[in-house]
């Protein structure tokens, strides 16, 4: 058990790192899920296309394929994603500046998967909505943009909440998967690097770093389940 | 998905019809133009298309075309096996789990009349404590990501003395973290049902189990199919984590051939192709099920209750790496 206490500053790194993984990712993510959600209810339909086709393609392709993608295309098209070194926020989140791209990589990967999921949850809660609410904004002459912004959006925002939680989480855990692509010292390259390289037993281990994922993951699913339970009664 | 995003705008008009085809036609030609400079164009410089690099794939005259997908196909087979291995499995652990849970919980309700106070208690207390471990442990292997469970499995066990093929690690490592999600699902799936089939069940003199295993389960089932089929896609995308233990399946096919061939975006984009289609006839088939289901009911006559699924699918989409992958 000693590796918890003399370990525990490499433990508390991966759980950082992890967790600026996942909050710069939930930021992307939402930000493009929602411009796909757009594209995806938008009239003209080459655009619904894109978003149609996006969807298909990065919701049935494994997370482990889109790494791969960033890892080996980006560099293909001649970026190393030196547009994320953003100069206010690579000060705070230090692994965005490296020279190192394999962080960035990770990033812009998980961000492009869990998008796709976010644009799902979004429209579900759009469906959610009842038909007739967008009819009788419509025959009070609201335009379509109109019609989203007052009508629309604000009623699927309650819908949306839990599925768009759970896709977080699901981030969460898909965010483990970037220690196995190079990106140093997150969680689970801890795990490798202690139990593999260092040699440590593996029982210690395996409880720190799965109380480090725990504490992301368990509470915000008991706060969905919370949000899910009070909207059932609600409804 | 049509005839509801229809709702949001009026049918076109003469006028509207023609700001809708010229909005197309720039989207479309920028998408083009955006696509041929920024995709395209810095590809074609690095002879990304050149079929030096596509050859091996595409044309079944080079030499290593038939060595290429005679291991891709075995990259496939092994991809299958460990699906399929990993779906029964959890399907079996997570039908066990989920009536153990639905048991434990209405023993925990339980006073246990008619046995000797001190066994009664100590059933209760049996009882009240295994609720909670199960609870635990799915709680646990729920928050838990799909990889570590994986990479726990093939690093922890071998450390206790036992040692299996990588085939092994990844199906039980799947299987603990898919039999928990379905577990859930069905839980959830019984839970939502309408206490009056528990409560004629019992009127007609079957015991809880057999209630649940007659009563409860077949129409969990029923309900909850969609994310079932679900949860088989994300299994499926899953497996693709076996390259993390170096279990020969696609990707770590594919990782040899790129070793050899040096074609890593080629290689990569077959992989995707091959994933995108099955996952893809997968998931049209869970929703073509969910609407088979539902028009069922309706002429059944019966009210159209509504289960959890929509959440529960998203959750499942999402679940596993390949999930939202959960």
């Amino acid at each position: 058990m000693n590796v918890l206490i003399d370990k525990f500053d490499v433990f508390a790194g991966g759980f950082w790192l992890t967790l600026q993984l996942c909050l710069l990712a939930a930021i992307g993510a939402l930000l493009l899920g929602a411009l796909l959600a757009v594209l995806r209810i938008s009239p003209v339909p080459p655009l619904r296309a894109v978003g149609t086709g996006y969807v298909n393609v990065f919701r049935n392709m494994p997370l482990t394929v889109v790494m791969f993608f960033a890892a080996f295309g980006l560099p293909a098209l001649g970026s190393n994603a030196d547009f994320l070194r953003i100069p206010v926020i690579d000060s705070l989140f230090t692994r965005l500046g490296t020279d190192l791209p394999y962080f960035r990589f990770a990033l812009i990967a998980l961000v492009l998967y869990t998008a796709a999921f976010v644009c799902e949850a979004l429209r579900s809660g759009v469906n959610a909505v009842p038909a007739g609410q967008a009819e009788a904004a419509r025959s009070l002459g609201l335009t379509f943009g109109q019609n989203l912004r007052y009508v629309v959006l604000p009623q699927s925002w309650k819908a949306s909440v839990v599925p768009l939680g759970s896709v977080i989480i699901a981030m969460i855990k898909n965010s483990a998967l970037a220690g196995f692509f190079g990106v140093v010292g997150d969680l689970s390259a801890t795990a490798d690097q202690l139990t593999g390289a260092e040699g440590y037993a593996f029982v210690p281990v395996a409880i720190g770093i799965s109380i480090g994922y725990l504490i992301m993951t368990v509470p915000l699913g008991a706060l969905l389940d919370r949000i899910e339970k009070r909207q059932a009664v609600a409804r | 998905m049509s005839q509801q995003t229809s709702v949001l705008y009026d049918v076109p008009g003469p006028r509207q019809r023609r700001i809708t085809l010229i909005s197309s036609i720039v989207a479309t030609v920028v998408l083009i133009v955006g696509a041929y400079f920024l995709v395209y164009r810095p590809l074609d410089e690095k002879g990304q298309f050149s079929m030096e690099l596509w050859g091996p794939l595409v044309d079944p005259a080079n030499e290593n075309f038939t060595l290429v997908w005679e291991r891709i196909g075995l990259g496939l087979k092994n991809t299958l096996t460990a699906a399929a291995l990993a779906i029964v499995a959890s399907l079996v652990v997570g039908t066990l789990l989920a009536v153990l849970r639905i048991q434990l919980k209405s023993f925990t309700g339980r006073r246990f009349t008619g046995l000797a106070a001190p066994v009664a208690y100590l059933l209760r207390g049996l009882s009240l404590l295994l609720s909670a471990i199960t609870r635990v442990c799915v709680e646990v292997f729920r928050g838990l990501p799909v990889v570590i469970t994986i990479f726990f499995v093939a690093r922890g066990f071998p450390e206790f003395g036992i040692s299996f093929d990588t085939l092994w690690y990844l199906v039980i490592g799947l299987t603990i973290y898919n039999s928990v999600v379905i577990a859930e699902i069905l839980r959830s799936g019984m839970e939502g049902l309408p206490g009056g089939q528990r409560e004629a069940a019992a009127a007609i003199g079957l015991s809880p189990l057999q209630a649940t295993r007659m009563i409860l389960l077949p129409q969990s089932f029923r309900i909850m199919l969609p994310a079932l089929i679900s949860q088989l896609v994300v299994v499926l995308k899953d497996t693709s984590l076996g390259f993390i233990i170096s279990y020969e399946e696609t990707l770590n096919i594919g990782k040899q051939i790129i070793g050899v061939l040096g074609n890593p975006i080629q290689v990569y984009v077959v992989i995707a192709v091959l994933f995108i289609v099955v996952n893809y006839s997968l998931s049209k088939l869970a929703q073509y099920v969910q609407r088979r289901l539902s028009q069922g009911r309706k002429t059944a006559g019966t009210p159209a209750q509504q289960p959890p699924a929509a959440a529960l699918i998203s959750q499942a989409e999402g679940g596993g790496a390949g999930g939202a992958g959960t």
